[in-house]
């Protein structure tokens, strides 16, 4: 992929100390159902077995799930890996539609039919990491913290996670987040839990603090991603934003998930499935 | 019994079965290559090619629909120079007959790029693409009327020796009109069908789900339609028809052999059925031992009508 155009050329050459994510050959598997409960009044936490993709995933990769075999509905459902332990992968999924409302009541026991891990994940550095998390997207970045933090590119301390939604129920992972030992801080539009407001104004805060160079890793709605890429950008920091889209396969063949890639002379056009799901923030978003 | 002899012949073509992929659902083959063994498909139909490269429609470019999807991609593709360069390499040394499905702004680009393909060795078959609903010149103008079709085929036909394969819209009053057209100007055999032109609008915004307005429909919802035209066409024309639409199932795939399909392509079953091929050939096959059929050909156009 041409990275010229990107605002980060820090993240275009790799140095010592700066993983690639992986992106090995996807899997399809029959996933047995371990566990799916609710935790919030619409959020899912849903675990599966499947040793071949959990022990491959990375960090904002993620898996396309048949929510049953019927045709109706037709296609699989692309869901961001939340976490994985051992030979157990699990996914965070709000009810919205069709689809997850039939994931909603898979039972523990039953098989799904999973493919992944897909996509490009996020591209883990050492240093000091500010993880933005809008709603569910809270999901992929804590796997990113984990990784960061298990992986050794960074001390708990080092790790802070932003993380904003509309009502306290919009707030996911309090408890595991504060396992991990990271900083958190949380803001909600209707001042239910933390801070009241968006999640950006924290964001403008941490930057204005930073003593040195901070990486910015964040994911949740495209207007609030775009947000948190400006701010990146004029603070000079390096920043990656997790996609979603729909898409029909998620292996890079229809073509159906593309997104406007940024700055480029014509019309050109990125897979979020393929080239993302996460992008540096300059390869999709105008500075 | 012994295993059931599957080959079918496609022109001088000669495939060792016939499950096949449908063009612009299977990438250029190693998209799968971790997930089945392609080399065991009896051919691989790449994404459509056109004489330079193409950024695509913008997006939104699918929705889900009831048993189905609509897409506009609007032929996203690499351009022939580049496929040639990059992708061929890779794609002759697979096992399976090779298909480039080609789609042209004009009939001189449509015979350039058969001209062209021609010479390159690996490359087993041509699929003329008279049929994509989601681009503004070539495709459906050359499909939708018969008299282009006889002639943007007959062209074609006079300057390659591969097999030559022309793929129908279903979005005309008499399929079997176009059929006879491309057969009687030298077509080896056709597919059958493309996508159904259709729209999605949603209720808020009160806009087409689709930036293009309109997109092509695929997927199970189709198959019925699909069947019917491959029925229609087998009865009209004497060179092989490839059914396709809608086939996710090995027992669909038997309904297209005997309403008179030669071959089958699996399409939008790929995307929700990564190994929806294989599942469709170990069905055909258990199918065909089952039923004591030797020979796939004893199946095709079977029909009993009384």
């Amino acid at each position: 992929m041409d990275k010229k155009q990107s605002q980060f050329q820090t993240d275009s050459n790799p140095k010592p100390g700066i993983t690639e994510p992986s992106s090995g050959s996807p899997r399809h598997i029959e996933a047995k159902v371990l566990a799916n409960r609710r935790i919030t009044n619409d959020v899912y936490h849903l675990s599966l077995m499947g040793e071949e993709i959990a022990a491959a995933a990375g960090p904002g990769q993620f898996v396309m799930v048949r929510v049953s075999q019927a045709v109706d509905p037709l296609l699989p459902r692309p869901f961001s890996i939340h976490r994985v332990m051992g030979a157990r992968f699990d996914i965070l999924f709000r009810v919205v539609g069709q689809g997850t409302r039939i994931l909603a009541k898979t039972a523990v026991g039953e098989t799904l039919a999973v493919t992944g891990p897909l996509g490009r994940g996020f591209l883990l550095a050492p240093g000091r990491a500010l993880l933005v998390a809008g709603g569910l997207g809270l999901a992929p970045l804590f796997f990113l913290a984990q990784d960061l933090i298990n992986r050794g590119f960074c001390r708990p301390d080092e790790v802070t996670v932003l993380a904003g939604g509309r009502g306290r129920a919009d707030i996911l992972c309090r408890e595991e987040l504060a396992e991990l030992g990271v900083r958190v801080q949380i803001t909600t539009e209707d001042g239910s839990l933390g801070r009241p407001g968006l999640v950006t104004s924290l964001v403008q805060e941490q930057l204005d603090a930073a003593s040195e160079p901070i990486r910015l890793y964040s994911c949740g709605p495209k207007a609030m991603l775009q947000a948190v890429a400006g701010l990146a950008v004029a603070a000079g920091c390096p920043c990656q934003v997790s996609l979603e889209t729909g898409m029909a396969c998620g292996l890079g063949v229809c073509l159906g998930c593309v997104v406007r890639k940024a700055d480029a002379p014509g019309p050109a056009y990125l897979r979020v499935c393929r080239e993302g799901p996460v992008f540096d923030a300059g390869e999709v978003f105008s500075s | 019994m012994n295993h059931p002899d599957l080959t079918v012949t496609l022109g001088r073509l000669k495939l060792a079965n016939p499950v096949m992929t449908a063009s612009g659902t299977f990438g250029y083959g190693e998209e799968y290559a971790g997930i089945i063994d392609i080399n065991r498909l009896g051919a691989l139909v790449v994404k459509g090619i056109s004489l330079r490269p193409r950024p695509g429609n913008p997006p939104p470019r699918i929705v889900e629909t009831a048993a189905g999807m609509l897409n506009a991609i609007g032929l996203q593709n690499v351009g022939l120079t580049a496929f040639i360069r990059d992708k061929l390499p890779y794609l002759r040394h697979l096992v399976p007959a090779l298909v480039v499905n080609i789609l042209g702004e004009t009939e001189d680009e449509y015979v350039e790029m058969a001209a062209a393909l021609s010479d390159q060795e690996g490359v087993d078959a041509i699929e003329l693409n008279i049929s994509c609903p989601n681009v503004a010149a070539g495709g459906l103008i050359f499909g939708a009327d018969a008299e282009a079709t006889s002639r943007l085929t007959a062209r074609v036909r006079a300057v390659t020796k591969k097999t030559l394969l022309v793929k129908l819209t279903p979005n005309v009053t008499d399929i079997t009109v176009m059929a006879k057209a491309a057969a009687d100007a030298g077509a080896d055999g056709l597919t059958v069908i493309n996508t159904l032109l259709g729209l999605a609008i949603d209720l808020t915004t009160r806009r087409p789900r689709l930036a293009n307005i309109t997109g092509g429909l695929s997927g199970p919802a189709i198959k019925p339609v699909a069947l019917r035209m491959v029925w229609q066409v087998a009865r009209a024309v004497d060179v092989p028809v490839i059914g396709v639409g809608g086939i996710s199932t090995w027992q669909d795939a038997v309904e297209f052999f005997i309403a008179g399909a030669t071959a089958i392509q699996i399409g939008t079953a790929n995307f929700f059925n990564p190994t929806a091929t294989m599942d469709v050939l170990e069905g055909i096959t258990a199918y065909l031992t089952d039923c004591e059929v030797t020979k796939l050909t004893d199946l095709i156009g079977t029909l009993r009508l009384s």
